[in-house]
């Protein structure tokens, strides 16, 4: 093990004195953030190479306008709420889904089967699903969809908040952030899309892309596999993942996202609307989209005052550079998304980032 | 969120599993998994298994998941 971690830090080592200045790596999900604080991960890195944490939780780039929708909905006689827990605490107009629990039209469910279950269990109402995430979560999503058009679950709908995630690396290097030079890139994320999905980010953009899972040891090497590529002038696919991730995904998955989804553009929050990175469900399933059974449209909606969770999404500005981090906007009196997730990077710096900087 | 469990597919029945993680059971589907049979390790995200996973990297991942859990403060969280 401590061999192997000399290994990597040599190859950081030798990248960050062949280029001779800093060196920016986004990781892009929520649970790598997550683990790279636990483990303590920059405490071994050259202090050249910096780790920027990136719009790779679902909670945090859902846009204000959704989640608005989502308590709009929620306060409906005929309507049942049905969300993975994840998303409960989001404030925004009106409170919090969590403050709308108590109403008994909220319920969270573990699985989009269970919001299915939940509609044929209130014939009564209008089950909606909360339906977020990234391509890990978009094909149980889909699932349902089809047997909910097999089996005529009528007063079953989703709100599709699906998103893609290559079209946001595609934005960030593209515009938002000149300043990334290699992504590490999502395990889960990647069992489904493959690793060739990547390969635009590489290949036109000169990032190097590399899938880690999600143990310290992976992470490390995945780091050290970019760090490679970079002092050589190189920007590769590559996976260290080896174990589930596979370059062509899951593509059972992939046909079923799909048959029910086609991409569109769409609201992230800190990124704007970017093209062809959401999912709308298909023509051919329409009746069981929220957005047109209740004819509504997604707006991007105003971020609470003083939140900077956008330019933090794009790696632009650390969680401490915002004026709200840890006086106003602590993870018990959340004001942004990022504060909210346990996957978010403001709440990761609160619980693990050093102590002077918690207090502000 | 992203985050997927391995788990032993326990029961099975068409798409229908019931699945074990380090003694916790709960009901799964194999649909984007067809390949997925009885007794086999896979990953599973949000109820629905997306990989097959060996031995050696489940374990790992149990680890992770057992450190970690101490960092989720969030009721209901949905690790799938």
């Amino acid at each position: 093990m401590l061999e192997r971690i000399y290994k990597a830090q040599q190859l950081m080592n030798e990248a960050c004195k062949t280029l001779g200045r800093q060196i920016n790596i986004m990781e892009v999900c929520g649970t790598h953030t997550v683990s790279i604080f636990r483990n303590g991960i920059r405490s071994i890195l050259p202090k050249k190479l910096k780790l920027l944490s990136g719009p790779g939780c679902p909670v945090c780039v859902t846009s204000q306008g959704y989640i608005d929708i989502v308590l709009q909905l929620a306060e409906r006689d005929d309507v049942l709420i049905a969300t993975y827990g994840d998303m409960i605490r989001v404030p925004g107009k009106g409170g919090s889904l969590e403050t709308k629990q108590a109403s008994a039209n909220v319920k969270v469910v573990l699985s989009s089967e269970d919001a299915l279950q939940l509609a044929k269990d209130n014939p009564e109402k209008k089950v909606v699903f909360v339906a977020v995430g990234f391509e890990t979560t978009a094909p149980a999503t889909a699932v349902v969809v089809k047997e909910a058009a097999a089996e005529s679950v009528e007063n079953f709908c989703i709100l599709s908040g699906h998103k893609l995630v290559v079209p946001a690396m595609r934005a960030l290097v593209s515009e938002k952030n000149h300043n990334i030079d290699a992504f590490l890139c999502p395990g889960h994320v990647s069992v489904i899309i493959g690793y060739r999905s990547y390969a635009e980010i590489a290949e036109r953009f000169g990032r190097p892309c590399v899938v880690a899972g999600f143990e310290p040891m992976q992470i490390i090497e995945g780091l050290a596999e970019i760090c490679r590529q970079l002092a050589v002038g190189k920007a590769e696919l590559q996976s260290v993942y080896t174990a589930v991730v596979t370059e062509q995904g899951n593509t059972t998955a992939q046909k079923i996202i799909a048959e029910c989804f086609e991409p569109a553009d769409g609201y992230w929050r800190g990124l704007g609307k970017i093209e062809k990175s959401t999912l709308k469900l298909k023509d051919k399933y329409s009746r069981f989209d929220a957005f047109k059974k209740f004819d509504i449209t997604e707006t991007p909606g105003e971020d609470a005052s003083g939140c900077r969770c956008g330019e933090v999404l794009c790696g632009l500005i650390g969680p401490t550079d915002c004026g709200l981090f840890g006086k106003s906007c602590t993870p018990e009196t959340p004001i942004g998304p990022c504060m909210v997730s346990s996957e978010g990077v403001c709440a990761a710096w609160f619980k693990y980032g050093p102590e002077e900087r918690r207090e502000r | 969120m992203c985050l997927a469990i391995p788990v032993r597919i326990v029961e099975l029945e068409g798409d229908k599993a019931v699945v074990d993680a380090m003694g916790n059971r709960w009901r799964a589907k194999t649909t984007l998994l067809p390949e997925a049979k009885l007794g086999d390790l896979v990953l599973v995200h949000a109820g629905f298994a997306i990989s097959l996973v060996d031995e050696k990297e489940a374990k790992e991942t149990w680890q992770f998941l057992a450190e970690i859990a101490n960092f989720e403060e969030t009721p209901n969280k949905v690790s799938g």
